[in-house]
């Protein structure tokens, strides 16, 4: 580790320690660190558009619109962009709807379908049940389950009618299985949050502790 | 009674300290738990590990920030070690700016591990494309037309990998490591639009998500957090970061387990010894 490296590192680990001082409480330490994120951030991202968004796909080829007149064509982007600034101007600000329209009317166009056939289609298919071609008894099982969820939870959200009989015995079944949905939610959430912790302290101990002192003893 | 009450009226920081003291315990001293590769790792270890050397290239799109590194990147490591040992081509690209660093540094961390393999012609980083969604749909209509330059500024038409890629078609599986939605983008339009294989990591908050796309076939494999990536470098042979930090996880867990059962039956049990009030709300107070 080289003697920068080693004074980055030591920025990382006070960066760390500030966010984590929050779990004892408020402090201007964590906040110095948060809003250095925040505006780390921004910048970053910013930066990362203009040099790997703006220039290479706008202003570079608007500039070589000599050579390849085709390239003009990006005005039309580049005009519909700048309206979407209009947003701060009260007295202007009514035209950033044509861009805000128009982005609108793409996403949609380009979406809807997809996800009608991904998240609707394809998941409807993958919960019918072909008990023949299940490779072992556990797979069977494992089938009928889903089935099973899928329609009890179904009918839970099913309000035109009240969960009396067997409509509500059915809907207690789809509680259990939503209640077992949000378990399983819950326990990835605390591995996922136990994982960014262990992230952290390993680079706590490794690089910051562990690093230091291999720098110290040479 | 009185350490039931305790536990009630307990401080959250007490928690956090445990906690901390049961990640950083098996960090310093690893216990080497054993870890269980799961159906949904291996069959996208089987999805790359079938693909012979030389191929056609994987894709494998960097979409998430550093605020997911500890879970995200071990994966990506690990994906594109399997890549590099077996051969087989690899194109790394975002669909995030903040991920664009990261996609760089986790191709050219393994880029140096094999020196035989050499930039251009075994492997390529896209960098950060903006668009997304359309991004997406671009690649499977003509790929040196969305990427007409690499991450470095080289025109894509001077890169020998990229020669014969013209969609997804010549795309042998996709992998997209990502902390939000974006697998489901690369699903609905590289999948189901244009029959590309994808296989996805995702944090441990998404992976509950993501299972009914991997029941339904839409997925070719899953890596689900620390775990995931701890799987998959077990498959591979060459633990990394996931694997130290799964003791840690094992044991992080089990002091959970071990609270809430604890918080549960002393909710229970002091139910009776306890005001009305009290029993309604037991948390507050600040207590954990």
């Amino acid at each position: 580790m080289t003697g920068m490296e080693l004074f980055w590192t030591w920025v990382a680990a006070f960066l760390t320690l500030s966010i984590y001082s929050f779990l004892y409480k408020d402090n201007p330490f964590y906040k110095f660190a948060e809003h250095l994120v925040v505006g780390v951030s921004v910048g970053y991202i910013f930066t990362i558009n203009w040099h790997q968004g703006l220039h290479p796909y706008l202003f570079n080829p608007l500039a070589a619109s000599w050579e390849h007149p085709y390239n003009l064509l990006r005005v039309i982007p580049l005009i519909l962009g700048l309206l979407f600034l209009l947003r701060i101007s009260r007295k202007y600000n009514w035209l950033s709807r044509f861009t805000i329209a128009l982005v609108m009317g793409i996403g949609c166009g380009t979406a809807i379908p997809p996800t009608i056939e991904t998240r609707i289609i394809q998941q409807t298919k993958a919960s019918m049940i072909n008990i023949i071609d299940q490779p072992s008894l556990w797979a069977g099982f494992c089938a009928v389950t889903i089935l099973v969820g899928t329609i009890s939870t179904l009918i839970y959200f099913f309000f035109s009618k009240e969960h009396k009989g067997i409509l509500g015995g059915t809907a207690r079944l789809g509680i259990v299985f939503l209640m077992v949905g949000f378990g399983a939610s819950f326990g990835y959430t605390v591995m996922a949050r136990i994982s960014l912790l262990i992230g952290r302290l390993n680079f706590l101990i490794n690089d910051w502790v562990i690093g230091t002192w291999n720098f110290i003893a040479g | 009674m009185k350490f039931l009450f305790f536990l009630l009226q307990m401080d959250r920081r007490i928690v956090f300290v445990l906690v901390a003291l049961a990640v950083v315990a098996p960090l310093i001293m690893p216990l080497n738990l054993p870890i269980v590769v799961g159906d949904k790792v291996r069959r996208l270890y089987d999805a790359i590990d079938q693909l012979p050397a030389r191929s056609r290239p994987v894709l494998v799109s960097v979409d998430y920030d550093p605020s997911t590194v500890p879970e995200l990147q071990p994966m990506t490591l690990a994906v594109l070690r399997h890549c590099f040992s077996k051969e087989i081509p690899v194109i790394v690209t975002t669909m995030f700016p903040t991920g664009a660093g990261l996609a760089r540094d986790a191709m050219e961390t393994v880029a140096k591990e094999y020196p035989n393999l050499s930039y251009g012609t075994d492997y390529a980083y896209m960098g950060y494309k903006p668009g997304y969604s359309l991004v997406i749909l671009g690649i499977g209509e003509n790929f040196q037309a969305t990427y007409p330059s690499d991450g470095y500024g080289t025109p894509s038409s001077k890169l020998p990998i990229l020669k014969n890629v013209k969609n997804y078609d010549d795309i042998a599986i996709m992998v997209d490591f990502t902390a939000s939605a974006a697998y489901e983008v690369w699903i609905m339009f590289a999948h189901q639009k244009y029959g590309c294989k994808v296989g996805a990591g995702v944090t441990a908050v998404m992976a509950s998500d993501a299972y009914p796309y991997l029941n339904s076939g839409q997925l070719e494999g899953l890596l689900g957090g620390l775990s995931g990536a701890a799987e998959y470098e077990k498959l591979i042979g060459a633990p990394g970061t996931a694997t130290i930090g799964m003791d840690a996880q094992s044991i992080a867990h089990i002091l959970i387990i071990v609270l809430i059962i604890l918080g549960n039956v002393a909710y229970f049990a002091t139910r009776r010894h306890r005001e009305p009030a009290q029993t309604a709300t037991p948390q507050q107070g600040g207590s954990a």
